[in-house]
């Protein structure tokens, strides 16, 4: 039986089409969560796709989260449910507060959209449970806001926390720098993807969803979709995540 | 019940990189421009505000320049009025 994993679509979305399919090759039924609809239609994860939610206006992704949509969105990660949110979406998870840091503008100011090189730093989460044995992968950004920040302490406690889960990295695997070209924006510490404290809600900058067949460019992408699709099965059937903590814990933390 | 015109200003907070300042910055020797350093860009937006005195109508001003106009991770904001303009209303 395939799960059901919620697609939000807000007014400027505009790579919800790519998550449809990314998800359908990842082996799931894709369903459209409208932004002005506040039931979830019964899924089991919920990605949040890339584009310019309301144009974008005032910051990044600030406006998306006062929707309706969100609250549930909201709701469902308070509960446990995996949520995912690329680019445009990761930064409405940011503004939102579901997961820590901000997106900045990138620091050589230009939108940048080419092919980058990612890390996965943990194997053991729900976005990245699939990538056993996969090297760098590779996959395209495209952006004009996906600078991370956070301040050294908290950069610091996510490092220690095992929260970073994808970095950019240069073609000898190591660690991109805010300077060099193959950190596309200038992220510090090179932090493409993050994941919140309970574990089970991440965003990252890059396109996994573009990258899910070879005849995109590369297939690299497709582990962390079928990450996604197992996480949402496994939350259907059990009402619970591998990989994550424990509300009490997170809120003892 | 009354209108009060605010304006709220938004800049990055120190130490917070601005490319855009740094490119504001390094496009002045271009015209001819010396002495001028430590440009920050922000945003400056207006707006009117019914409410029954000056305090309330504050007090809400506040609240949205915290909640939504700016991300207080990464920017500051500070509150001022803006007298004159209310009359304008658009």
């Amino acid at each position: 039986m395939s799960v059901r994993v919620g697609v939000v679509l807000f007014p400027g979305s505009n790579r919800d089409i790519d998550a449809i399919n990314g998800l359908t090759v990842a082996g799931a039924e894709p369903v459209i969560l409208w932004h002005e609809q506040a039931d979830l239609d019964g899924v089991s994860a919920i990605l949040l796709p890339g584009g310019f939610a309301y144009g974008d206006y005032l910051r990044a992704g600030v406006i998306a989260r006062f929707s309706p949509v969100m609250r549930s969105v909201a709701a469902f990660a308070g509960r446990g449910g995996p949520v995912l949110g690329i680019c445009n979406g990761f930064q409405v998870l940011a503004e939102a507060g579901l997961v820590p840091g901000a997106l900045l503008r990138n620091r050589g100011l230009r939108f940048v959209c080419r092919q980058v090189s990612l890390r996965a730093e943990h194997l053991d989460t729900p976005f990245t449970r699939e990538l056993a044995g996969a090297g760098p992968l590779r996959m395209p950004v495209a952006h004009g806001e996906g600078c991370y920040f956070a301040d050294d302490a908290t950069l610091d406690a996510l490092e220690a926390d095992g929260r970073v889960l994808w970095r950019y990295v240069g073609e000898d695997g190591e660690v991109a720098a805010p300077d060099e070209r193959a950190n596309p924006n200038g992220s510090l510490r090179g932090i493409a993807g993050v994941r919140n404290a309970a574990g089970n809600v991440a965003g990252l900058m890059p396109h996994p969803e573009t990258a899910v067949e070879s005849i995109l460019g590369s297939d690299d992408g497709l582990g962390i979709l079928r990450s996604l699709v197992v996480s949402a099965r496994e939350y259907a059937q059990t009402g619970e995540l591998s990989g994550v903590r424990a509300a009490a814990a997170v809120a003892a933390s | 019940m009354s209108a009060y015109r605010f304006a709220v200003n938004v800049t990055p907070k120190p130490g917070i990189l601005d490319p855009q300042g740094r490119a504001v910055e390094r496009s002045l020797p271009h015209l001819g421009i010396e002495g001028v350093s430590a440009v920050r860009v922000g945003r400056r937006v207006e707006l009117t505000v019914d409410a029954d005195d000056e305090a309330a109508a504050r007090a809400v001003v506040e609240t949205l320049a915290s909640e939504l106009l700016s991300n207080p991770l990464i920017e500051a904001y500070r509150v001022e009025r803006a007298a004159d303009a209310a009359a304008v209303g658009s």
